[in-house]
């Protein structure tokens, strides 16, 4: 029996990624980091900035994710996200930008609770990368 | 009759207006192009983002505290109208059916003696509704600097609308936009986003889904992000029809300009030969006379 699922990253502008040999993808949902493997059980959660970890057969990829809602049903998964950046492709400059923006985020003294916690997340997402 | 020298400049300047029309056309077709391919790709997204919001709101199972995006205020007295069209003109008839779309639509909300506010999106709508409707129209958005619909922008407009419902200006939303056929049909679309409108489709897999957090929780998360991707769709769907739109118009005009030509040349040629017969017969009978 194969232990293999469908994944598929969705942006507004395009199918970001499709891929049918998943093995195990580790989501960074909103309360802690969820592992999805075969015939999980179907589930919708939305994501917290962070690390996208997709194992498939044709190599492991990583993307960083601000946020996002996940749907898993008949062991196919939809992630649907506005930004989304693969981690390989993400050079230093552009990341100094992300990080200058979320650091300028999380300092804004007048945001709720919740939106200062996305944004600490941020910053401490995008330095771990380094 | 007109002389033979105004005729030469005429037929000079439709000439080049042929040349004008030629290449917006062919400018819109390969906009078009990538329009329609945004378009194209941006719809997956609309679509599963619809998809999950429908099985979640299934899955609610106290209605009466379902958020107030999903369900409305329970009034209905104040309609928010958001009307997009383009920035720029000479694309036919495209603004022009969005907004008389529109138009027929405040005109039924005013006879019911409810309240109107308007946001245009686009100068074009903007122009074309301030006359009439000017006092209604609390904002006018434009993005004449991003060359292409891009979700920031798209997100921007949710955010101010989210913004308003919230502090209480408006019970339903609803937004005008062009949705792409094919190059000759665009459609105008009204598309009510606030409260959101799924009483025709649903779908009745009892499917059971795991949340987490809850489904109010996640609801509450979504659907203003299901907003500024409605947006979004109607935005890409917009620039699609507006390119259609525009090289259609295009087409024509260069039909019509080629046309004009060949009137003009043949009106031309006449009044030349006319010259020419009426010289000879004078000169003719000048000789005869002798």
């Amino acid at each position: 029996m194969t232990e293999e699922f469908k994944i598929e990253i969705v942006n507004p502008e395009k199918s970001f990624l499709v891929k049918e040999d998943v093995l195990e993808v580790v989501v960074p949902a909103f309360e802690g980091e969820m592992g999805i493997l075969k015939d999980h059980i179907s589930i919708i959660s939305f994501l917290k900035p962070g690390i996208i970890k997709v194992f498939s057969k044709s190599g492991d990829e990583n993307y960083y994710v601000e946020d996002g809602i996940i749907e898993f049903k008949n062991n196919n998964l939809s992630i649907l996200t506005s930004t989304i950046f693969s981690v390989t492709d993400l050079d230093k400059s552009k990341q100094g930008d992300l990080l200058k923006k979320a650091e300028a985020e999380a300092s804004k003294s007048e945001i709720s609770d919740q939106a200062k916690y996305l944004a600490d997340q941020k910053v401490e997402v995008l330095r771990s990368i380094n | 009759m007109a002389s033979l020298d105004d005729l030469k400049k005429r037929i000079a300047s439709v000439k080049s207006t042929q040349k004008i029309t030629k290449a917006m056309k062919m400018v819109a077709a390969a906009k078009l192009r990538r329009a329609q391919e945004s378009a194209e790709r941006g719809r997956p997204y609309s679509e599963k983002m619809n998809n999950i919001i429908l099985n979640l709101s299934n899955g609610i199972s106290d209605k009466e505290n379902a958020p107030k995006l999903l369900s409305g205020t329970g009034e209905n007295k104040v309609h928010l109208c958001v009307v997009m069209t383009s920035d720029r003109g000479l694309c036919g008839g495209f603004n022009s059916n969005i907004i008389k779309k529109a138009k027929s639509y405040f005109s039924k909300i005013l006879n019911e003696g409810k309240q109107l506010k308007i946001i245009t999106v686009g100068s074009k709508g903007n122009d074309q509704l301030k006359r009439v409707y000017g006092d209604k129209i609390i904002e006018n958005i434009s993005f004449k600097e991003s060359k292409n619909a891009n979700y920031f922008d798209a997100d921007k407009v949710g955010k101010i609308i989210i913004e308003k419902f919230e502090a209480g200006e408006f019970d339903i939303c609803t937004i005008f936009y062009n949705q792409f056929k094919n190059v000759i049909t665009q459609l105008p679309q009204a598309q009510q986003i606030i409260p959101l409108n799924n009483e025709d489709d649903h779908n009745n897999s009892d499917e059971s889904y795991e949340f987490e957090p809850d489904e109010d929780e996640i609801l509450s998360n979504l659907l203003p992000k299901n907003i500024s991707t409605q947006i979004f769709k109607a935005m890409l769907e917009n620039s699609a029809s507006e390119q259609g739109s525009r090289m259609s118009a295009m087409d024509n005009a260069t039909r019509n300009a080629g046309e004009m030509v060949d009137k003009l040349t043949i009106e031309y040629n006449r009044s030349r030969q006319a010259a020419i017969t009426k010289e000879l017969i004078e000169i003719i009978s000048g000789a005869e006379s002798l």
